[in-house]
């Protein structure tokens, strides 16, 4: 008998639809560009404070528009989304074992999301 | 016991006459206790004695039946009939050529396993005379979960990386690397390192977790990937950085 393997080929640019996790994995990485776009837009924001305040102000009032609104909104989306998928997994890439035990995931990834809110609560008072 | 009446459809390639896979449907009476395992054994039994696939134990022990169920790579053994409707479709398991109907080609694994020499490799040669090779039970709770690995590969046929990119060494293969790195009596991490942490090893990883929600014995080799990566890229810095000190 002679052998005569059959290979499956495995659609370059269509694989992620075969099964939902692998359109949650493309999600995380999608939603990656979202978070790429909106540091070049704080990198512009930077280079129009550099040009004078009627610059900044003009970048200011462009972010204010629909569109300025609808992107910030669309980031911001995809960031939290991007942010707690990572957050959810960091348990399995950063065990910590405590003599016999490991220490329960959920502390873990719930010790993220206390750093996060306290981040995010330092920037906001700034802010204000 | 009742029984229920379902249509297996299993992938038949016959390398001799076929030039493509194709699916033939078989009606299984099952008892509902049954796993996909007893259907295909009742098939070969009782309606077709062609149908080739690989088993062995029955009871998620030996890692050969995996197998593609309802598009899911599952143990046949572990697949209850009764949690899946009265159609059933199995098929071999993807990302590996296949040999006949449900038997794949799986010298790729193998050879890509015995590369990361997932053996301890004692630090010093120690005469028997001297006694054993002690351990603590922390130190064994460090790797203990990737002991568990029965090779099935159903990893591999999780993982689209490997699908996409055939030469990467594949989720078992560095999990048991690690598993063997994370043992206080191994001393071979310098040897796996040079398979494990190149580009067809664990960078080719992209963290999309398949590999450990298939994992029939709930191993968890995406974290074992993630951590090597940890460990690899503490080797990089410090080999850039501290060029004085020894890895």
């Amino acid at each position: 008998m002679s052998r005569n393997p059959y290979v499956r080929e495995v659609p370059k640019t269509s694989w992620f639809f075969r099964q939902p996790r692998y359109m949650r994995y493309m999600a995380r990485e999608v939603t990656s560009f979202f978070i790429g776009a909106f540091s070049l837009l704080l990198v512009v924001g930077l280079k129009r404070l550099s040009e004078g305040p009627e610059a900044f102000q003009g970048f200011l009032d462009a972010l204010r528009g629909p569109w300025g609104v609808l992107f910030c909104l669309a980031a911001l989306v995809a960031a939290v989304y991007h942010s707690t998928s990572w957050f959810n997994v960091t348990p399995q890439a950063m065990p910590i074992q405590r003599g016999e035990e490991f220490v329960p995931g959920k502390m873990i990834v719930g010790a993220h999301y206390a750093v996060w809110a306290v981040v995010s609560l330092i920037v906001l008072f700034m802010g204000i | 016991m009742s029984e229920r009446q379902i249509q297996l459809e299993v992938l038949r390639y016959d390398p001799e006459t076929d030039r493509e896979p194709r699916f033939q449907t078989y009606t299984v009476p099952c008892l509902n206790e049954w796993v996909v395992l007893d259907a295909l054994n009742y098939v070969k039994d009782n309606l077709d004695t062609t149908v080739s696939y690989r088993w062995s134990c029955h009871m998620a022990v030996c890692g050969s039946c995996g197998m593609m169920i309802n598009g899911e790579p599952k143990l046949a053994c572990k697949a209850f009939i009764h949690e899946y409707p009265d159609q059933i479709r199995v098929e071999p398991m993807a990302h590996f050529p296949i040999e006949r109907d449900l038997v794949t080609v799986v010298e790729d694994f193998i050879t890509k396993f015995a590369s990361v020499k997932p053996y301890l490799i004692p630090k010093e040669d120690k005469p028997v005379s001297a006694g054993e090779f002690k351990q603590t039970p922390a130190e064994l709770m460090k790797f203990k979960q990737y002991t568990l690995c029965i090779n099935c590969m159903l990893c591999y046929a999780a993982c689209p990386q490997y699908g996409l990119v055939p030469e990467f060494l594949g989720p078992a293969a560095i999990s048991m690397a690690h598993r063997y790195n994370q043992d206080s009596r191994d001393g071979g991490r310098d040897q796996r390192q040079e398979v494990i942490a190149s580009h067809e090893g664990v960078w080719e990883c992209s963290f999309v977790g398949a590999c450990s929600e298939v994992c029939p014995k709930h191993v968890d080799p995406a974290g074992a990937l993630q951590q090597v990566k940890v460990a690899s890229t503490i080797d990089w810095y410090k080999e850039h950085l501290m060029p004085w000190s020894k890895k």
